[in-house]
């Protein structure tokens, strides 16, 4: 009786784990890499807005970041899609995509920013000193120092938003989350089912922590 | 010619550099000396325009810039870049570029800036890190030398962009003795190759040795310009005070 029990748990199990997995790869993943690429783009603008001072874009930028990082990332969603996307016939991946971006946006402006502002003056005036413009010490001498500094936190975010596309769910998108409450409540295996999601997550997570090792040593951070 | 004319400069109300006037002389070392704080830093940063001063003018050999009348050229503006191109500046802390091998740094400035050919440049820059000792560090990090040898490395940063004018800026003031020697020679070198240079210095002993001209500078003006000799005379008691206190 035992034993049919556990084969038994675990058919459920691996019943569950390819559906669940293939959701991950075809929405969770895209969704973050997207968003991830969206915020990072947004992120880069704000934080020049804001460290030049652009007169009226820097303040906007200053008020996006605080709105956002002020509010729960579940309040965004289901204003973009049910206040602004549904009425207007936007897809719930859009709208998913759009609040995904823009959350990521605002703690990675704030990165970004810190990365930047960290590097010495003195290295810009280096630059200056052997005749260059404000572009060229900036990309060619700030940005890769910039870029050293604002791995690990970046990879923070990048990392969390994995597990924040869990809340799409919510958004009636059949992410691996969402695929692992229909499991559960047609199996009435909560413990289980839940369980191998979150072991799905981790395996994505554990993914990231890899390429971020690569980037770091790609980077020479920390030498 | 390279002068800089009736200087003014304040940072936030401190007025750091209230009307000064210095003729730099080619082929020629001027050693700057004073108490901190007396503008001498703020003169040399002026003129390669890392400060952008409040009036005055800078000419550094054809180019120039007049500055308080129209509104100032931009910092990092095709005027100001004109100017800064012809000098090559040594700083207090290196500032050699953390992310570039020895090579990397030197070659930098003749690739992306003078967008020279990259092999001609890095054979340039061999020689210049031949000429300051250190070739066997061509593929080091700048992490990984000595401030002494980091020093040599922005020396060659430097003359890469083969400057009409070096300005140096305190520029063993950050090593210890045994290191501060061996950036010493070098600059001695280039004293003595009849390059232009200005040096600001506490040393005295060097300062005698290398400079065709002393200009001693206080509370935001020149004091009193000329030999070594002249300077020694004891007619300016603050001039005496100050030497035999370093001494």
């Amino acid at each position: 009786m035992a034993a049919l029990l556990e084969t038994r748990e675990i058919q459920i199990a691996l019943n569950a784990f390819w559906p669940m997995l293939k959701q991950g790869l075809i929405y969770s993943i895209p969704l973050t890499l997207v968003s991830f690429v969206i915020g990072m783009v947004i992120a880069i603008l704000s934080a020049l807005l804001i460290i030049n001072r652009v007169p009226i874009l820097s303040q906007v930028m200053r008020f996006y970041v605080w709105v956002f990082r002020g509010t729960p990332l579940l309040v965004q969603l289901f204003i973009v899609y049910w206040g602004i996307c549904n009425p207007m016939k936007i897809s719930n991946l859009v709208a998913c995509v759009v609040a995904l971006s823009l959350n990521v946006g605002a703690y990675a402006s704030e990165t970004i920013r810190a990365a930047i502002l960290s590097i010495d003056k003195g290295q810009w005036e280096a630059g200056y000193s052997i005749g260059m413009t404000c572009q060229q010490a900036f990309w060619r001498i700030i940005v890769p120092q910039a870029a050293k500094v604002s791995v690990p936190p970046l990879f923070n975010t990048f990392i969390s938003l994995v597990k924040d596309t869990s809340l799409a769910s919510n958004i009636m998108i059949a992410e691996m989350f969402r695929k692992a409450q229909e499991f559960a409540a047609s199996s009435l295996r909560y413990l289980l089912i839940y369980s191998e999601a979150a072991l799905i997550y981790l395996m994505f997570c554990t993914l990231l922590n890899g390429l971020q090792k690569l980037c770091e040593k790609r980077l020479r951070v920390g030498k | 010619m390279y002068y800089v004319k009736d200087i003014q400069k304040s940072f936030d109300g401190n007025h750091v550099l209230k009307g000064v006037s210095l003729d730099i002389e080619a082929n020629r070392t001027t050693v700057l000396v004073g108490p901190s704080g007396s503008g001498k830093t703020t003169l040399l940063r002026c003129v390669n325009l890392l400060e952008m001063p409040d009036s005055g003018v800078v000419h550094l050999n054809g180019d120039e810039i007049v500055f308080g009348k129209d509104a100032p050229p931009k910092f990092a503006g095709s005027a100001a870049r004109a100017l800064r191109r012809k000098t090559g500046m040594v700083f207090q802390n290196f500032q050699l570029f953390p992310h570039k091998t020895v090579i990397g740094n030197i070659i930098e400035g003749p690739v992306s800036v003078l967008k020279q050919d990259r092999a001609q440049a890095i054979g340039e820059a061999e020689a210049l890190l031949e000429k300051v000792g250190l070739l066997e560090k061509r593929d080091a990090w700048p992490r990984d030398l000595s401030g002494g040898q980091q020093q040599r490395v922005a020396i060659a940063r430097a003359l890469a962009m083969k400057p009409e004018l070096l300005l140096f800026d305190e520029p063993t003031s950050a090593l210890d003795p045994e290191l501060e020697y061996e950036v010493l020679s070098i600059i001695r070198q280039l004293c003595a190759e009849k390059q232009t240079i200005v040096i600001i210095t506490h040393k005295l002993s060097f300062a005698q040795e290398v400079a065709d001209k002393i200009v001693f500078f206080d509370d935001g003006r020149i004091l009193r310009q000329g030999t070594w000799e002249e300077m020694n005379d004891g007619s300016v008691p603050r001039i005496a005070q100050f030497l035999n206190m370093l001494r």
